[in-house]
């Protein structure tokens, strides 16, 4: 029996806005626990929340982002149920209005294109964070109250590697966007996923199984090709699929059930009576368009035609806002853009991985890299000495400055060359013959003299030229 | 459309709502329920056909605040207030519900 693969995804994405979504205390990581709460954080009796106007900005962006409809007129819902990290037992989230419905991002696996649509966005609320020991549990509520987007995908993905794939033109487009950092390692981007199998062209959906909280793409891609083969063989061998939460085990690659489904959710979703109603007027939603950031297509348009990148240049350098960013910012002050690319692309990235940083966190500059790509293009360092150089530049010297004070600047001037050159003639007659001759490899023997007398500093165009004329007039 | 509430229903909503009741008790609650299911059930025969319906008792629209971050200052106060705190942490019994935070 051949089968058909379903997957669905929530993916929740925290938001950087300044305060919370209901509560005006700040979102900030790494600070003391329960610093950054208040009685409305703690739900004390009599508080109520005020609806913070940048999380519906970034909401409505998002949507935009991901070409979805904006909904007009929006109400807020509480889900309800017990656990510490919530002292309000309730979350406060969009069940029936959610921000925006029916978007989608395209995503190419194996040369192949596809729509996955997304059914509906939602802002809310995160919860606390707990830590266990032993006996106890502990609270720290700076996170309660964090702004979340959920965002929902339709049953459209197919395979583990679509699902990858979707997450990752989410992951950019979101990113793009300047809303949330969107990173997985560090819990700013979470995935729930959904997989049911059914034999084909059966038009009934399989049971599905969940599970929550995967931490990487690559976790995700490898639980569901474990849940994908799971699901067959219990099938096949006459069994059935039990609806039920499973987590995914990193060091067996496997997935093992957490707990049964049935009868354990009951939310009780009602409206919100302490948020008042929510209408999004055309004006807003024009002038959050105006906001947009340029998306990572339409600068891949710009750095193939405006440029003259190639199309995997600029796939590379969009991959993430901040290369992107970096890159526009060097190039804006007429330094060659493919010298410039091919630095981010390689110099810099295997920098980036050799220390294990991401680029916003180091000393390099767009200006210094910049500035150093010009020294290569005028011939004021060789693509040589430009190695020493990106070694100040990353560690936060000035290019320039740097290759004097290191002694990494060619030899260019004529003037200064000249002497060097009649001198190296007058010392080698055998050479000037050999020329003359038409033994070519007199000439490369003639550069690696004059090389070797200026310590390797001298132009080799110059050098060439200046060598060629004096040559010719021997 | 009456619909009754049966002792096990009783049982379920009290679990949800942490609230543990005896045989007498349910006894006691599962009419009192029922009576209060009757009057609901008398206010779902109005027409409401063509009403809006409402998610809040103010007439109000659109109260939003500026994204501003503000520390209240208020943590030792608050802290003071739970019932055992460890190292500015909430100090709460081991929570053996395996559902996940932040859902």
């Amino acid at each position: 029996m051949n089968f058909q693969t379903t997957i669905g995804l929530e993916v929740h994405v925290e938001l950087k806005t300044n305060s919370k979504i209901y509560s005006p205390s700040p979102v900030q990581y790494g600070v003391e626990p329960n610093l950054n709460t208040n009685v409305i954080d703690w739900a004390y009796p009599g508080t109520l929340p005020t609806l913070n106007k940048g999380v519906v900005r970034d909401g409505i962006m998002a949507g935009l982002a991901l070409h979805a409809n904006i909904t007009k007129h929006m109400h807020f819902d509480r889900k309800n149920y017990f656990y510490p990290d919530n002292p309000k037992a309730y979350q406060v989230t969009q069940s029936d209005t959610p921000i925006a419905t029916d978007g989608w991002v395209e995503i190419e696996v194996n040369g192949k294109k596809k729509k996955i649509g997304i059914a509906e966005m939602h802002i809310e609320e995160d919860a606390g964070k707990n830590t266990h020991t032993g006996q106890y549990s502990y609270v720290d509520l700076n996170r309660q109250g964090t702004p979340l987007i959920e965002i929902v995908s339709k049953p459209d993905i197919a395979s583990a590697d679509e699902a990858v794939a979707y997450l990752e033109a989410l992951r950019q487009r979101i990113q793009f966007t300047g809303i949330s950092d969107v990173k997985m390692e560090e819990g700013s981007m979470r995935v729930d996923t959904n997989i049911s199998i059914r034999p084909f062209g059966s038009d009934q959906f399989g049971t599905k199984t969940e599970m929550k909280n995967i931490n990487s793409f690559n976790y995700v891609k490898n639980a569901l090709e474990f849940e994908e083969k799971r699901h067959q063989q219990v099938i096949l061998s006459g069994g059935t699929i039990a609806q039920e939460t499973r987590r995914y085990d990193e060091a067996t690659k496997e997935t093992v059930s957490m707990r049964s489904k049935e009868g354990s959710e009951d939310y009780r979703y009602f409206p919100e009576p302490d948020i008042p109603p929510l209408d999004v007027s055309d004006e807003w939603i024009n002038e959050i368009k105006g906001e947009m950031p340029e998306m990572p297509g339409e600068r891949r348009k710009r750095y193939t035609n405006d440029l003259g990148l190639s199309d995997y240049d600029a796939m590379v350098l969009t991959q993430t806002k901040e290369m992107s960013d970096f890159f526009d910012e060097a190039v804006k002050d007429e330094a060659d853009p493919k010298r410039v690319a091919n630095y981010l692309m390689n110099d810099v990235n295997s920098y980036l991985n050799d220390e294990q940083v991401d680029l916003q966190d180091t000393k390099l500059t767009p200006a210094n890299l910049a500035g150093m790509v010009k020294l290569i293009t005028d011939g004021t360092i060789s693509s040589k000495m430009a190695k020493k150089v990106f070694k100040g530049i990353v560690a936060g010297e000035e290019p320039a400055a740097y290759a004097k004070a290191h002694g990494l600047v060619q030899l260019s001037d004529p003037k200064e060359l000249q002497p060097i050159i009649d001198d190296i003639l007058a010392n080698n007659q055998q050479s000037i013959e050999d020329f003359k001759n038409g033994k070519d490899r007199a000439v490369g023997y003639l550069v690696g003299q004059i090389m070797k007398q200026t310590r390797g500093k001298a132009n080799p165009q110059v050098v060439n030229q200046l060598l060629m004329k004096s040559l010719n007039a021997q | 459309m009456a619909e009754k509430i049966d002792r096990q229903e009783v049982k379920h909503v009290a679990d949800l709502a942490k609230l543990s009741f005896d045989d007498a008790a349910l006894d006691k609650i599962t009419p009192q329920l029922e009576e209060i299911i009757d009057l609901f059930t008398d206010l779902q025969k109005v027409d409401t056909d063509g009403v809006e319906p409402m998610y809040t008792p103010t007439t109000e629209h659109n109260v939003m605040r500026e994204d501003k971050g503000v520390q209240s200052g208020q943590r030792d106060e608050l802290l003071a207030n739970a019932p055992e705190t460890h190292d500015g942490l909430i100090k709460v019994p081991a929570i053996i519900d395996e559902s996940e935070d932040g859902e």
